[in-house]
């Protein structure tokens, strides 16, 4: 398989990148380059393999359910980039 | 011109929160109505370098929901990442469950027009609730807080088994009392506890495939799911009908302007990217562990309605407007530890309460009122202490202070007189001052005896025992 | 002499013995990291005038002889991507550039209770993507052995700082070779212990099925030290062992002999320069004369461990770095048109071009349609290649190879190759795909620069192979050689 220029531009949008046309070109060939190599994984017949999401069998681990102190309201917006109210600022949503 | 009849195919997507103390990731509270962000952490701020670690009582609750919705138990279960950018989801990410959910293939039962009618129920999955975005005014941007941000949901995803606006309240309001009676969640619409989004098409009828559906999101009241569905039924036949088409996209109910808004569709379509969340281990739920939870579950809304009509002989309406609300049950048998009159019992819940809280906006639990002061009432009505009149004082009075009937009745001297002799003396007196009314009698007027009554009870400001009054009443005049 | 030619078993010992203070030892770490940074360019953030207050507080301790951590006054410099609260920490990416933690992670914690002072953050690649250090937002860090050359990556400024004596030990994280390949290329010790070994809580998350924390010493021995301090159970982590944690002191005694090693094949293969390969020869000779046996094994699926890596590694990235969008912290690019336009805006201008490249090829590898063809399919070929571990260890204790195909490269060399520069990690990839342990010591020199030998464990099983890398440093040379700075 392998990516085009619209792809990278689909990819990116999903992403939240912006990019710039020469970023989009060099992405699209580096990003080829390396989906080429990953094809050599298809020389491997996988359909009975079972895939992992974890090496260590650990199962069922759950907390009680215990109110723990939540942080200082002071130490929440400390690093906020903009803050009004004891609540996080943001530029309108596009409607 | 015959136009094609349209049939309406509903499914609902219902978001339930889940009344555990903590959240379900991180250990901050998740009590409703905190100054903004100070129910959060690194971890549900998703700060750098944070993991998530499950509340066990998220999942029980999850279970004992899916359980209550027949739905089958996963032997294994796991989370996954949806991923997104919003402000009001910090890791632009939820964590949620996507081909291995909790509960699958349920069902529920539902009454509309006095027909039963079964909803069939494809998952039931656990994810967490996002923060909340205040727009501020003269869009000038938003405020997030992350209050709510991990509160523990299950999302309840009907097939499209719902034929109309009726039956969609039907389920919704089903769906709230199961909850309410396993106890997973407040199911509050006004505070968001519980919310829905409606996914809508048309099909001609006969027509097996389904039409081009339209999602009304986030609706947050009952009458909203009702209007909003109506409208949207109307919006896509008038679409029809003219030969149109209908744009697959998702709308919002203004309840305002009474119709439904398209919330843009320019976005591109959405790619959550679904994988398994690499934080998070894999559930693995053993029939021990289901057989435990199960055994939490009381008595449904359907079984007690059974019971009600079976056990108490209430009519089929009664029993299910009484089991529609767990807490208008657990009244109902709580009053019934202290009369044996369940008919009774059933017609001042239905009739006297609700309309009170209907008349005042008010909930179940803003008045003051159990079953023991119900049921005593009912008693001292039996009693004839007091009469069917004064009891209504009476239970008004129980609604707002929760006084025991007993000291209510005692203390505004409310004790229904049953002396012959001082009713007689009354009697006579209001013979004697209305000759008019007597003579009506006479001549055969059988409504004027209904006013003389009625000036004896005013008499004795409504404490004279009314069958006492009749009877001295038609004596008095026979001898008069 | 100086403080910072001992180990920190001597250290230990010294200060345990009132014969050093921990000022003393402070003080010449920031004497040595002021003579040696403007060169080395380890560090990115300092905390001095913490740790001289700390110091003065662990003196006290000692003088009035009160109980006190293991390694009570000992400074030490951690990765950038650990958070270490009230202390910068910026993954060495200009997003974080303001960012200042509320909370420890579970091993800056840990460290405080064992009486560790934090010197300052190091550099590294920019949220560990990378294995030069040249891809840090800030600066790139030199190779205290030949400063035209990289450090390795991405726990670079950890290695180079311990190799240029700066502090007496480092953390560093490691998710496809991030310890071992910087300790091989700076000729110091790495240890990337079994997944879930060291809660991960507070680590600035990159792969989160593989990424791991671990030590970067000297020697061995102070090796097991470090790993004593931070192993362990977290609640906090779900993806902690709950195992029970040895004496890994009291492990590295005892002998190697009658252990059975096996050497893959496809480590000592074409691509890994024929010195390296001649450096672990002399290891394995080494290994023989102690009373190991050894013989070549195969790992078969070890050809697609990097493919499998680069789309399993990317696509859990392109969803960690999504928090990273301008509204609770970091850096917010200015005068944005909109929300949207902020976080196109913020990430774009906060990301380098390596996480930017990593994020796009996670992204497409989750995308719809593609799941299956490159995420499914990387996690069932990870799956071959843990077998591959597990059939070996049926036969073999440990197993041993080369850390690295080379030695460290130039920089700039490699830059503008992603690919070839993704190949450095071809020996350790396969490890951190099956979650077991390994260790890089150093096993000589090819050119004047350090060869790194690495040693690959059973799970759980460091005591093993911080024995064996003990007993091969006891009966060597190596780690005393110093880079002339």
């Amino acid at each position: 398989m392998s990516i085009n220029l619209h792809d990278v531009e689909h990819v990116a949008k999903l992403a939240r990148l912006l990019l710039t046309d020469e970023e989009k070109d060099r992405y699209t060939d580096q990003l080829n380059a390396i989906l080429k190599y990953a094809d050599k994984l298809n020389e491997l017949n996988t359909d009975d393999v079972q895939p992992t999401t974890h090496v260590l069998p650990i199962r069922n681990v759950m907390r009680e359910d215990e109110v723990r102190p939540s942080l200082d309201r002071e130490r929440v917006m400390k690093n906020a980039p903009e803050e009004e109210d004891g609540q996080f600022r943001v530029p309108a949503v596009l409607e | 011109m015959p136009s094609t009849t349209f049939e309406t195919v509903i499914g609902l997507e219902v978001h339930v929160e889940l009344h555990t103390n903590s959240k379900i990731f991180c250990g901050c509270s998740t009590s409703f109505g905190a100054p903004p962000n100070t129910h959060t952490c690194p971890i549900c701020l998703g700060h750098p370098g944070v993991l998530p670690v499950l509340n066990k009582q998220a999942v029980e609750y999850a279970m004992k929901a899916a359980m209550a919705l027949n739905c089958e138990i996963a032997d294994i279960s796991k989370f996954d990442r949806k991923n997104y950018f919003y402000p009001d989801s910090p890791k632009a990410y939820q964590i949620s469950q996507y081909d291995q959910p909790i509960g699958r293939n349920g069902w529920i039962d539902i009454e509309v027009d006095g027909k039963t009618k079964r909803i069939t129920i494809d998952r039931l999955h656990l994810e967490e609730d996002a923060g909340k975005l205040t727009h501020m005014e003269g869009g000038f941007g938003s405020l997030v807080d992350f209050n709510r941000v991990g509160t523990p949901l299950v999302e309840i995803v009907s097939n499209p088994d719902i034929r109309s606006a009726q039956e969609a309240e039907a389920y919704m309001q089903k769906l709230r009392a199961i909850m309410q009676y396993c106890d997973v969640s407040d199911v509050k619409m006004e505070e968001g506890s519980l919310r829905c989004d409606v996914n809508i098409s048309l099909r001609p009828v006969g027509q097996e495939e389904y039409g081009t559906k339209t999602e009304l999101k986030n609706m947050n009241s009952f009458r909203g799911v009702v209007r909003g569905t109506e409208y949207e039924v109307e919006r896509q036949t008038d679409i029809l009908e003219d030969g149109g088409t209908i744009v697959q996209e998702t709308r919002r109910w203004d309840e305002s302007q009474g119709r439904t808004l398209s919330m843009r569709s320019k976005e591109e379509a959405h790619d959550y990217r679904y994988f398994p969340d690499p934080d998070l281990v894999t559930l693995y739920i053993d029939e021990e562990w289901k057989e435990r939870v199960r055994a939490t579950i009381p008595e449904l809304p359907d079984a007690r309605k059974a019971r009600y009509a079976s056990e108490f002989g209430l009519s089929n309406y009664d029993a299910d407007v009484l089991t529609s609300s767990k807490k208008l049950a657990d009244l109902l048998e709580e009053s019934l530890n202290y009369t044996k009159d369940a008919k009774a019992v059933a017609n001042w819940i239905m009739g006297d309460l609700l309309g009170y809280l209907n008349q005042n906006s008010k909930e179940i639990d803003d008045v003051l009122l159990n079953g023991q002061n119900l049921g005593e009432m009912i008693g001292l009505i039996e009693k004839g202490t007091i009469s069917n009149k004064i009891a209504k004082t009476v239970f008004k009075e129980m609604l707002e202070s929760g006084k025991a009937p007993q000291a209510i009745v005692e203390e505004k001297g409310l004790v229904q007189i049953s002396d012959e002799g001082a009713i007689r003396g009354i009697v006579e007196k209001i013979v004697a001052a209305n000759p008019q009314s007597v003579e009506d009698y006479r001549a055969g007027k059988e409504r004027a005896i209904g006013f003389l009554v009625g000036q004896v009870m005013r008499e004795t400001k409504g404490k004279a025992n009314p069958t006492l009054v009749n009877e001295l009443l038609v004596d008095v005049l026979k001898q008069a | 002499m100086t403080p910072l030619d001992y180990t920190l078993a001597e250290l230990k010992q010294q200060l345990s013995a009132r014969t050093l203070s921990a000022t003393e030892l402070t003080e010449a770490v920031f004497a040595r990291i002021a003579a040696t940074d403007g060169t080395v360019q380890a560090f990115l953030t300092l905390n001095e005038e913490q740790a001289r207050a700390e110091a003065r507080r662990y003196d006290d301790k000692y003088v009035q002889g009160e109980g006190i951590g293991a390694l009570a006054g000992i400074p030490a410099g951690i990765k950038d991507n650990i958070i270490t609260e009230g202390l910068r920490t910026t993954c060495a990416s200009r997003f974080l550039d303001n960012f200042v933690p509320v909370h420890d992670a579970f091993v800056s914690r840990k460290l405080k209770e064992a009486g560790v002072i934090t010197a300052g953050k190091l550099n590294m690649d920019e949220f560990a993507m990378g294995g030069s250090n040249e891809n840090s937002a800030y600066q790139v860090t030199r190779n205290p052995w030949d400063v035209e050359r990289v450090p390795g990556g991405s726990s670079g400024g950890s290695a180079a700082a311990v190799a240029a004596g700066q502090v007496p030990f480092s953390l560093g994280s490691d998710t496809g070779g991030s310890i071992r390949q910087p300790a091989s290329y700076c000729g110091i010790v790495g240890l990337k212990p079994t997944y879930g070994l060291v809660s991960r809580f507070g680590l600035v998350a990159f792969a989160s099925s593989l990424d791991q924390i671990g030590p970067l010493t000297r020697t061995v021995e102070d090796s097991a030290l470090v790993l004593q301090a931070i192993a362990g159970h977290d609640a906090m982590d779900s993806t902690s062992a709950n195992v029970d944690i040895p004496d890994y002191t009291a492990a590295l005694q005892g002998d190697v002999r009658g252990l059975r090693i096996g050497v893959p094949k496809e480590y000592m293969g074409e691509g890994v320069d024929p010195k390296v390969k001649q450096a672990v020869l002399d290891a394995l000779k080494t290994f023989e004369s102690l009373g190991a046996t050894w013989e070549e094994v195969s790992l078969p699926h070890t050809e697609y461990a990097v493919a499998a890596y680069y789309l399993l590694a990317s696509s859990e990235a392109s969803s960690n770095l999504s928090r990273f969008d301008g509204v609770r912290y970091g850096v917010r690019a200015e005068n944005p048109d909109n929300l949207i336009d902020l976080y196109f805006k913020s990430r774009s201008e906060g990301f380098g071009s390596e996480v930017k490249r990593r994020i796009m090829l996670g992204t497409y590898a989750l995308s719809s349609g593609y799941y299956d063809a490159y995420y499914l399919k990387a996690q069932k070929v990870r799956t071959l290649i843990k077998q591959d571990f597990d059939q070996a260890f049926q036969k073999y204790d440990l197993l041993i190879g080369p850390t690295a195909p080379t030695t460290a490269f130039k920089i700039g060399e490699q830059i503008n190759n992603p690919l070839q520069m993704y190949m450095n990690d071809i020996l350790t990839i396969p490890v951190s795909l099956a979650g077991v342990p390994a260790i890089s010591v150093p096993c000589g020199m090819a050119d004047g620069l350090p060869v790194g030998l690495q040693i690959i464990g059973k799970p759980f099983d460091e005591s093993a192979v911080l024995r064996a890398a003990h007993l091969f440093e006891q009966a060597t040379e190596h780690h005393k050689l110093r880079p002339q700075l």
